[in-house]
């Protein structure tokens, strides 16, 4: 007889372990070309993972093999058409011999680009890799932690709610078991074989049966009565144990200037450093909030659509934003309960005076409360490479970076097309950043 | 109506074993069952006890990246294969094979859950009987391998990779794994047949190895001084000959020598080297065996499937959908031929199977001249088990090719030597090329003539320690350039000194 199984619904990913070691190994490569292909992509599939394409360098396996050229050989083919005993077959060009040329690489198996397909979270992890949210440490060292209830064992008082009856059942059973309660089916069989009697022809012989019966199933219905089915001692609640957590929930304030001078251009790259603050923030905590404000001389907390695609026309007061952003934290995100990131993105226009006056807010309210704060200045495309930014810098720039250096969760730096959005990102939330630091 | 009749129009009167694509396993049972009375009471085979597993296309790539055995141990290069074939697979480059068939007992064949009934069929002939057959009675089988032990012994090596990534770090580990892999072609014995291992009681005995030693340890012997040496020492001929002698030099299992002699490593790295020697040891019959192998199994798959159509128990329908596969199996593109990749083991191994049955059956003058021992003995049967057990493809070819399949294969014989200006042809598919091409057509079976023959020719253990490796070089083929540098570093991570290779001519064999 063979054995038939069926193995389909084994756990899956068997490979799991073998695939971490190659990504490991090769981890140097991927992350390259996946910082490639973010450069590369639209917005829509920034985070999704798929195919990234790595050179075969490194990850060959080098084998003693046989030259394909050289020597005398012979070889066996099929389909022979016309050639007789002692025809001449021209060798190929380009090679001193048959199909030449395809062994000259040192791995073996070719320096040909390797290509495979990395899930998501594979993808965001080398995205993210050595990226670390700044100042994390801090907050989670607070005292102020949030308190979560966990499962913890089962004890004999609480709620109703609680209750765990396979417990409770449990107990009762024993209970039963030890103090012999009859059991319901006994008595039933009593009664049957009563009525069975009762049925039949009457002696004495079956009428002293029959009292008997009686007696016997009063007694055990009497047990019955006093020993109850569930005993108040036999109830079980399910446990809970207060835990300390750590505060998982963080609040992304996008801060974004719509004045007119800000074109489809500037909105893209805004658009873009966003979504990689949003996805890097998932990534560390269970819950994130976006919050988007926009403002003009005057500013508003809009939707996402808007956000983006809406126009505004008016001056620019970089100050009202900033003022929104903090009614709305006081309002609805108090520090004890979220991380507060926050994210400006600005051509770096701003009116006279007003620039005074963000400096002095950033620094007295708003920095105190932030984990972080970056500040994105988008700048002309067209200025070349390697020139000093300050000698171009806008007013709000001259104000910010003064105030960089003595702020260490205050953090600008400025981006001029859809490719330095990621190093940028990268430069702000790596692991080794300076501080506060101007380019 | 003698009783086999009555017999044969009862099974006929059973009907249809499964109507339609689809499969469940009651109809594999059964199927099974019908298969397995034709394999064992009119083809005479004799198999393992079968573990016939349904896998879905996830499993079927992780079996192929784990170089088809159901586990294995861990090292990167088996997610390279698995994130390779992954991709191949998704974009639909390559499909993926019916079944797999592991060398073990019981024997375990894997089979794809998008198979439909009649290729559940075709697969289940060809691999629990067809290739089951020829691991259990193939003399290069029986000798190599032990298929009651190699799961043990897998699920051992498997621990004790992981155990070692444990203590001694992943990157130790992989690196000598890396050394080892890229010497997996010079680490099986061709020629000596090592003692043959029972592998399911290695680990008891690894055990009680450690166990002694750890008994046994004096801390004493650390600290008597280590002898001095004074003068150099110079050997004459005589004395390296003897020091050849006790390390059995010259050595062609690189492998074997680095664990037993290497002056670098560690108990535990000898142990992974050993491992990937087993493991290479292993697989080393079925190189071997390729073209019979497949031959064997499609035989018997072809010669099953057209019984139980006779019988009536499959579909017209269900035979065509089989025979439908079967040819694109056994199709053979020409050399000229733009898919052209070599000779097709399916192609010529079924044909050659077949062409035993007919010589035996239904001769020709040419075969009775070629074939006195076949030619006419109507025991197809009975020769086919035969052969199966008793050669591999070189014996196989240089004894059983006709000059009848020479000529359906058209085949003919190109040289190729680096002092003539053109290829030239040898021989082709005529009486007086026959032999020529089938000596030369059996040479190219012959693993050694693919593989590059070296071998340990010299250390000096008390000297510079500088180990002397040799190819021989047979008609002049040398190394390729390309991964000899790098596989040539390994050794010297595995060694510890130098490392030095060189090109001999020898005469060929």
């Amino acid at each position: 007889m063979p054995q038939l199984i069926d193995r389909r619904l084994n756990p899956r990913d068997k490979s799991l372990g073998n695939r971490q070691r190659f990504l490991r190994r090769t981890r140097e490569q991927i992350r390259q070309a996946v910082d490639k292909a973010v450069r590369e992509r639209g917005i829509a599939d920034a985070s999704k993972g798929g195919s990234v394409t790595i050179p075969g360098k490194g990850i060959g396996e080098p084998h003693f093999n046989l030259s394909n050229s050289g020597g005398d050989r012979q070889r066996v083919f099929p389909g022979n058409k016309k050639f007789v005993s002692g025809d001449e077959i021209p060798r190929p060009e380009g090679g001193s011999g048959g199909g030449g040329g395809k062994d000259g690489s040192d791995s073996g198996a070719g320096e040909d680009a390797f290509t495979f397909a990395l899930s998501e979270s594979e993808f965001l992890d080398i995205l993210f890799d050595d990226l670390e949210l700044p100042d994390l440490v801090k907050a989670t060292l607070k005292d102020e932690v949030s308190v979560e209830h966990r499962r913890a064992g089962y004890s004999n008082d609480g709620s109703t709610p609680n209750l765990n009856v396979l417990r409770t059942m449990r107990t009762s059973m024993s209970r039963r078991l030890a103090l012999r309660r009859p059991s319901q089916s006994e008595i039933a069989a009593l009664e049957e074989e009563l009525q069975e009697l009762r049925k039949g022809p009457f002696d004495v012989d079956t009428l002293n049966r029959e009292v008997e019966l009686f007696l016997e199933i009063e007694r055990r219905k009497r047990i019955q009565r006093t020993i109850p089915f569930i005993d108040p001692i036999d109830v079980r609640y399910n446990r809970f144990e207060p835990k300390p957590v750590p505060r998982a929930k963080a609040a992304m304030f996008c801060l974004m200037d719509v004045s007119a001078s800000m074109g489809e251009r500037e909105k893209d790259l805004a658009k873009r450093f966003f979504i990689l603050l949003h996805l890097f923030l998932k990534r560390k905590y269970d819950r994130v909030e976006i919050i988007f404000i926009r403002h003009t001389h005057e500013a508003s907390e809009v939707d996402e659509e808007t956000f983006f695609r809406g126009r505004e026309t008016g001056g620019t007061v970089v100050s009202s934003a900033l003022k929104k952003m903090v009614e709305v934290q006081v309002k609805r995100y108090p520090t004890a309960d979220w991380n507060i990131y926050c994210a400006q993105v600005s051509d770096g226009d701003n009116s006279g005076g007003d620039t005074v006056q963000c400096v002095q807010l950033l620094q007295d309210a708003i920095l105190p409360l932030t984990q972080y704060y970056a500040y994105i200045e988008i700048g002309e495309p067209t200025r070349e490479e390697g020139a000093s930014y300050f000698a171009y810098a806008k007013d709000l720039w001259r104000g910010y970076a003064e105030m960089a250096k003595q702020q260490a969760n205050f953090a600008m730096r400025h981006v001029r097309d859809r490719g330095d959005v990621y190093p940028v990102f990268r430069q702000l939330f790596s692991k080794s950043r300076k501080e506060g630091a101007t380019t | 109506m003698n009783l086999a009749d009555v017999v044969e129009a009862k099974e006929a009167s059973e009907g249809l074993l499964f109507e339609g694509p689809e499969w469940d396993f009651p109809t594999m049972q059964r199927a099974y069952d019908a298969v397995e009375k034709i394999a064992l009471q009119d083809l005479g085979l004799n198999v393992f006890p079968n573990q016939i597993e349904v896998i879905s296309a996830e499993q079927m790539l992780d079996a192929y990246s784990s170089v088809g055995m159901p586990l294995m141990y861990s090292h990167w290069s088996y997610g390279k294969r698995f994130v390779r074939d992954e991709m191949l697979y998704r974009k639909g480059y390559q499909a993926l094979a019916y079944e797999i068939v592991i060398n073990s007992s019981p024997c375990i064949s894997y089979y794809m859950e998008e198979n439909t009934m009649p290729m559940q069929t075709l697969v289940l002939a060809h691999a629990a009987f067809g290739h089951n057959h020829f691991f259990k009675n193939n003399y290069l089988f029986q000798h190599w391998t032990d298929p009651s032990g190699i799961l043990d012994y897998l699920d051992f090596a498997k621990h004790y990779v992981a155990d070692c990534e444990e203590r001694h770090g992943h990157e130790e580990v992989e690196s000598i794994l890396d050394a080892a892999h890229a010497l997996m072609g010079q680490g099986v014995f061709r020629y000596r047949r090592a003692a043959k291992l029972n592998l399911a009681e290695y680990e008891s005995r690894r055990r009680e190895r450690l166990a002694q030693e750890a008994r046994t340890f004096n801390d004493l012997w650390r600290t008597v001084p280590a002898r001095t040496r004074t003068k150099e020492v110079t050997l004459t001929e005589a004395e390296a000959a003897e020091r050849k002698r006790r390390l059995r030099l010259p050595e062609e299992n690189l492998l074997y020598f680095l664990e037993k002699h290497s002056p670098i490593l560690a108990d535990w790295q000898r142990e992974l080297l050993r491992i990937v020697r087993n493991t290479a040891q292993y697989f080393y019959p079925q190189r071997q065996t390729k073209l019979m192998n497949e031959g064997c199994a499609t035989f018997v798959h072809y010669y099953i499937v057209n019984q139980l159509f006779d019988q009536g128990r499959i579909s017209e329908g269900a035979l065509l959908e089989i025979l439908h596969s079967h040819s694109n199996v056994v199709y053979q593109v020409d050399f000229d031929d733009q898919r052209f990749s070599g000779l097709n083991p399916y192609a010529l191994g079924f044909a050659m199977m077949q062409d035993i049955q007919r010589i035996c059956v239904a001769p020709t003058d040419e075969d009775r001249e070629w074939f006195p021992d076949l030619a006419g003995c109507l025991d197809w049967r009975g020769k086919l088990r035969d052969i199966w057990a008793n050669y591999r493809d070189e014996s196989f070819v240089r004894q059983f090719l006709s000059p009848h399949l020479i000529r359906k294969f058209k085949l003919f014989l190109l040289v190729d030597n680096e002092k003539e200006k053109a290829y030239r042809v040898g021989s082709i598919h005529n009486v007086e090329g026959y032999r020529k091409v089938r000596t030369a057509l059996a040479d190219s079976y012959d693993v050694g003539s693919g593989e590059p023959d070296i071998e340990v020719a010299d250390v000096d253990i008390l000297g510079n320690r500088e180990l002397k490796l040799r190819h021989n070089v047979r008609q002049g083929v040398k190394l390729a350039d390309g991964g000899r540098e790098a596989t040539l570093t390994h050794i010297r991570r595995l060694w510890g000194y130098d490392v030095k290779l060189e090109e001999v001519a020898v005469a060929p064999r």
